[in-house]
């Protein structure tokens, strides 16, 4: 018995996806873009990652960033508890409280920690996490963390939630409750006004993860909570600067005064050095330009109803609504890579998902779109994978 | 809850739900690993711990996940949590 003997398993899912011919990770060898890059030597366009609004190569922000680096430094070395506190993370939180017409806003080093810093300073031994089954890692990690009872409900099943709320009894007041606004698996959205309404009635708490849909829902891009009409009615929302705002990071707002305490009572806060002053002017830079050109949104949508529409036309299963994530479904793992490297080799990048990571155990091709892209990128993709469908069997075969 | 059910009971019952998710020809006994001898991944004991709580009516919180290798283990953990 060893340290390893854990990691046979991981090894052997690895020799499996080796032995068909994918050996490491994809390689960005440049960058030429927000919506292109050189892979392999050959240049593709970027159609698996989370830049949705394309601010990446903004100049606005790399203007902004460049400052900061130079009258700043490069890092601050130290987490926000010790010597890591500059002013402009407070300015961004100020600017985030206000972007949401929330009293409090907090900053995190990456969305990863926000979920593990929110979920573990907001529950511990006795409370309840009421979680959606298709929930983030950094959500289950972040319940992992906290010490409380973490109980599954079905995916984005507000019924489901309301039976496990009813069996908590009086418990329920002790609940946090778990959603995200934008599914990044499937590109599905929460029920988010039915959710609202069954935590109201049972008197829980209410936490929306708006990683996924932070400038790309609602009409001032705030997430599901304002597409849906509920702000009011959620106690926090949690989000990142890694998607929509092209930099790295995570926020919490909320109108709840205790939220001043977090700093004192989250780990994954005081114990991780603060963002760098580039990211933080980068991120205030983007949330302006997220704040006043609703242009990029609309181009979004654009994109994302060209592409889930076309793909669907082709023939292909795809997630359950049109979404900046449109994720097309695979028989199996065999034809799932055929497809992933066929469009690599079309000049196409996307996301090759395998179980354990997608939610019902099938294999997904994950598209994500962005307002950087061009109509004419999105009909390459298309083309792409109207080629591969034409040729299947030839692909397989190859 | 409060409907304490005996363990040999309950253990049949959790063998009669176990058996859809369980390759054919498997054994299933009371020592039966769920990873090990039952080839159970992350999304099966997710399945089984679904079918589970709607056939009892309750919640199993996944913290219990931990204590538990076999079916034996999770018989034991299933009759904790319906007298709590």
């Amino acid at each position: 018995m060893s340290l390893f003997d854990k990691f046979e398993q991981i090894a052997a899912g690895r020799q499996a996806l080796a032995d068909r011919g994918i050996t490491s990770n994809v390689v960005m060898e440049k960058i030429i873009s927000s919506s292109e890059a050189v892979i392999n030597g050959r240049r593709v366009i970027l159609a698996g990652t989370n830049n949705y609004l394309g601010l990446t190569f903004d100049p606005d922000c790399i203007e902004a960033a460049s400052i900061a680096v130079r009258e700043q430094g490069t890092g601050t070395t130290g987490s926000r508890m010790a010597n890591g506190t500059y002013s402009d993370h407070i300015k961004l939180e100020q600017e985030l409280a206000d972007f949401f017409g929330c009293k409090y806003g907090m900053v995190f080093s990456t969305g990863y920690i926000a979920n593990l810093a929110m979920l573990s300073a907001l529950t511990g031994p006795g409370d309840i996490l009421l979680i959606d089954a298709d929930s983030h890692a950094s959500i289950y990690d972040g319940c992992r963390l906290s010490g409380a009872e973490i109980i599954r409900f079905r995916h984005n099943n507000p019924g489901d939630l309301e039976k496990r709320l009813k069996r908590l009894g009086e418990r329920a007041a002790n609940t946090l409750i778990i959603v995200e606004g934008i599914y990044s698996m499937l590109g599905d959205r929460a029920p988010l006004a039915e959710i609202a309404a069954v935590k109201e009635k049972y008197g829980a708490y209410l936490l929306v993860d708006e990683a996924h849909s932070l400038g790309v829902l609602g009409q001032q891009g705030r997430g599901l909570a304002e597409e849906a009409d509920v702000e009011d009615r959620v106690d926090f929302i949690v989000g990142t600067f890694s998607k929509s705002l092209g930099a790295i990071g995570g926020f919490c707002v909320s109108n709840q005064a205790d939220l001043d305490m977090i700093p004192f009572a989250a780990r994954p806060y005081m114990f991780t050095a603060s963002s760098s002053p580039s990211v933080i002017a980068s991120t205030r830079a983007a949330l302006q330009i997220l704040r006043t050109r609703s242009e990029l949104r609309s181009r979004l949508w654009g994109n994302a109803h060209q592409l889930y529409q076309q793909l669907q036309e082709l023939g292909l299963q795809l997630g359950p609504e049109p979404s900046p994530v449109v994720a097309v479904r695979v028989a199996n793992i065999d034809q799932a890579i055929a497809f992933w490297k066929g469009l690599l080799e079309a000049g196409v990048y996307v996301n090759l998902v395998t179980p354990p990571a997608t939610p019902d155990g099938g294999c997904l091709l994950r598209c994500s779109v962005s307002a950087g892209h061009s109509s004419e990128q999105i009909e390459q993709i298309v083309q792409a994978f109207a080629f591969l469908c034409r040729n299947t069997q030839a692909v397989q075969a190859g | 809850m409060g409907n304490m059910q005996d363990y040999d009971t309950l253990l049949k019952q959790i063998c009669e739900l176990l058996v859809p998710l369980v390759e054919e020809g498997k054994e299933l006994r009371e020592e039966s690993d769920f990873v090990a001898d039952l080839g159970f991944d992350s999304l099966k004991v997710m399945k089984l711990l679904e079918k589970v709580e709607d056939h009892y009516d309750i919640s199993i919180p996944l913290n219990i996940l931990t204590d538990i290798q076999t079916i034996k283990d999770f018989v034991l953990q299933l009759q904790k949590l319906m007298i709590s």
